[in-house]
């Protein structure tokens, strides 16, 4: 028999990886020049949790996934017009701040202050999906926090695979160092998945999915709340782009032998 | 005045401390004596006492949970002994390796202790207080931050510090036990490629950086798939190189493309891969930005090997373009550290 799983994942957005990012200092702190008018997309590793999500939900009929995403209510809007299209789920965005600068335990505390509020969600039926880290912060630490917040004590955090048996229980791969994964077998939700790039492909753009999302996407977004974050003594001493720029030779008239032979010199030097 | 913990955890030989620990120990060391602090060390591991012998000589009060629950990284009994280790301490500032195992327990630990967590740390300084440097958006903006808050958790990214080498001595450890509930979550292992299948090297001194180019139409016109195999699992046997690709080559599977059978997501480097340190890098066939600019931001001596001497990727962030044909040029170097091997 199927296991019903209520699936909450945790993404937030992030400005497309292609842009040139130049930060600034505000008056709230730093932040990105031009944030507000960067294109954005879903984080990627938390994009990724979002697809393992949908396809484990697929598996087991009566399954849920619901998105809760801490963003500009404008910018949530841009995103969740591409998303929408990938894989049916419920969106629960909260109206807040951009950015990487803001402090994650804030954000971890809204996120599971929204995720408690929800309402039909089975806490004991819950997997908790996200990216291991953001594109932004990129600390790893939001959705360990949420997990503590919710009471949830079995936490694997880049997950690349889980694999659920008949009995609700669960086995996940972890990444380790050395390129290698960690087995764990959970006995079952709840439970924390931080999500690695898992092993699934991005899933096509489906109208039809849109569609069917968008219907509760637009209303949810003119309710989303506005939330501030409280900076929790997080000071900023300095933001600044790497000044490194390294004076490149480039090597035109070598011939292959003659490179190779550099190479090899260069590689056997200490 | 502030009380320094060190956590540190055995390696998977169960018995010494892994090297990323070492290097917290040192910056401990080093954070302890600027600050005039109280050092103290935790440990955690199923059997401590030769790892506690080896910082005998830190003068650092030392503390332990161990047991077999605590041989295996799991979040409930991990967490559980990092909280205790911080409490016994009443460490203001604390200090954790990067590791997998502590990485994911770290953030649970800080909101037990109502404290506050920052990650990826590379550098602490700081004139009178503490501050510490940590990189945001992948890499590509650096920042330095305070907080006033305590406890305060670090945790540092491998590499950035020298490894603690010490006399080894009979270590005074004090035991501190931790109360576990029935553990939900057993770990049943490592699952690693073979042997000589196995690609990722953290301490490798090269990265060898694979680019889309190795599965691209050469000049006959023909994809060479498994010559650029062979050469490049031919460069990695003879140099001990690790494997890192571009994220371009590694999608390529989940695009029906032909692919390098020994490349997994693993494998990837920049924006949504790893930031591998290593002292060289050579990057082959490879035109795209996040190998460049974010997966070689610790790259220390850097070369590339491209056929488009306008690349722009490659200028400013490599010491030396070849631009060359990759796949004679590593043919060429294989055949050189052949002879030289030989």
């Amino acid at each position: 028999m199927a296991n019903v799983l209520h699936i909450v994942v945790c993404a937030g957005i992030v400005p497309d990886p292609l842009q040139t990012l130049e930060p600034v200092t505000g008056p709230n702190g730093p932040g990105l020049k031009n944030e507000m008018v960067l294109p954005a997309v879903l984080d990627p590793w938390a994009a990724s949790s979002l697809y393992e999500a949908a396809n484990l939900a697929g598996k087991n009929p009566g399954s849920k996934v619901w998105l809760v995403s801490l963003g500009p209510k404008a910018k949530l809007q841009q995103v969740m017009m591409t998303v929408a299209q990938k894989v049916a789920f419920e969106l629960v965005p909260i109206d807040g701040p951009i950015g990487g600068f803001p402090d994650a335990h804030s954000t971890a505390a809204v996120l599971a202050d929204a995720i408690a509020a929800l309402p039909g969600l089975d806490r004991n039926r819950l997997l908790l999906f996200g990216g291991w880290e953001s594109a932004t912060r990129g600390a790893g630490v939001t959705l360990q926090i949420v997990g503590e917040r919710l009471g949830i004590t079995d936490q694997f955090q880049g997950v690349d695979q889980i694999d659920l048996n008949e009995d609700g229980s669960f086995e996940v791969l972890e990444r380790i160092e050395g390129g290698r994964h960690q087995v764990s077998a959970c006995a079952g939700t709840p439970a924390v998945l931080g999500w690695a790039t898992g092993n699934l492909a991005e899933p096509r753009n489906n109208p039809q999915v849109g569609m069917a999302n968008m219907r509760t996407i637009m209303p949810a977004l003119q309710k989303a709340k506005p939330t501030t974050l409280a900076a929790n003594g997080l000071r900023y001493v300095s933001v600044s782009l790497p000044k490194q720029q390294r004076t490149t030779r480039v090597v035109k008239d070598m011939t292959p032998d003659q490179i190779a032979a550099e190479l090899a010199e260069w590689i056997g030097a200490e | 005045m502030e009380t320094i913990l060190v956590l540190t955890h055995v390696d998977e030989t169960g018995a010494a401390l892994s090297k990323a620990s070492l290097e917290a120990v040192t910056a401990g060391k080093e954070l302890a004596t600027r600050l005039a602090a109280t050092l103290v060390i935790g440990i955690v591991g199923a059997d401590v006492t030769t790892a506690a012998n080896a910082l005998a000589s830190t003068g650092a009060r030392l503390l332990a949970v161990s047991g077999e629950r605590f041989a295996q990284p799991r979040y409930a009994s991990d967490a559980a002994a990092c909280e205790a280790l911080c409490r016994v301490a009443q460490a203001t500032i604390v200090l954790a390796p990067g590791s997998a195992r502590f990485t994911r327990v770290a953030a649970g630990v800080a909101h037990r202790l109502g404290g506050l967590i920052d990650t990826h740390i590379t550098a602490i300084g700081g004139a009178e207080g503490v501050e510490a440097t940590r990189w945001f958006y992948r890499q590509r903006v650096e920042a330095v931050l305070s907080r006033d808050a305590r406890p305060w958790l670090l945790l540092l990214d491998a590499g950035t510090h020298a490894a603690f080498a010490g006399e080894t001595g009979a270590a005074q450890v004090e035991q501190v036990a931790v109360e576990l509930p029935e553990p939900r979550t057993t770990v049943s292992g490592i699952r690693a490629p073979m042997q000589d299948a196995q690609t990722i090297r953290p301490d490798a001194k090269m990265l060898f950086v694979t680019g889309a180019g190795w599965t691209k139409k050469q000049p006959d016109g023909q994809i060479h798939v498994g010559e650029a195999a062979d050469l490049i699992l031919g460069f990695l046997r003879l140099t001990g190189a690790s494997l890192g690709s571009s994220k371009s080559l590694v999608d390529q599977g989940g695009d029906g493309q032909p692919v390098l059978p020994f490349l997994t997501h693993l494998n990837q480097v920049g924006q949504t891969g790893a930031t591998p340190r290593h002292a060289k890098g050579l990057s082959t066939c490879c035109h795209g930005e996040e190998p460049h600019v974010v997966g070689w931001r610790f790259i220390g001596d850097r070369r590339a090997i491209s056929l488009d001497p306008n690349c722009g990727w490659t200028r400013g962030k490599a010491d030396v373009v070849y631009v060359a044909d990759a796949f004679t040029v590593i043919a060429k170097v294989n055949e050189l550290l052949e002879a030289k091997k030989a």
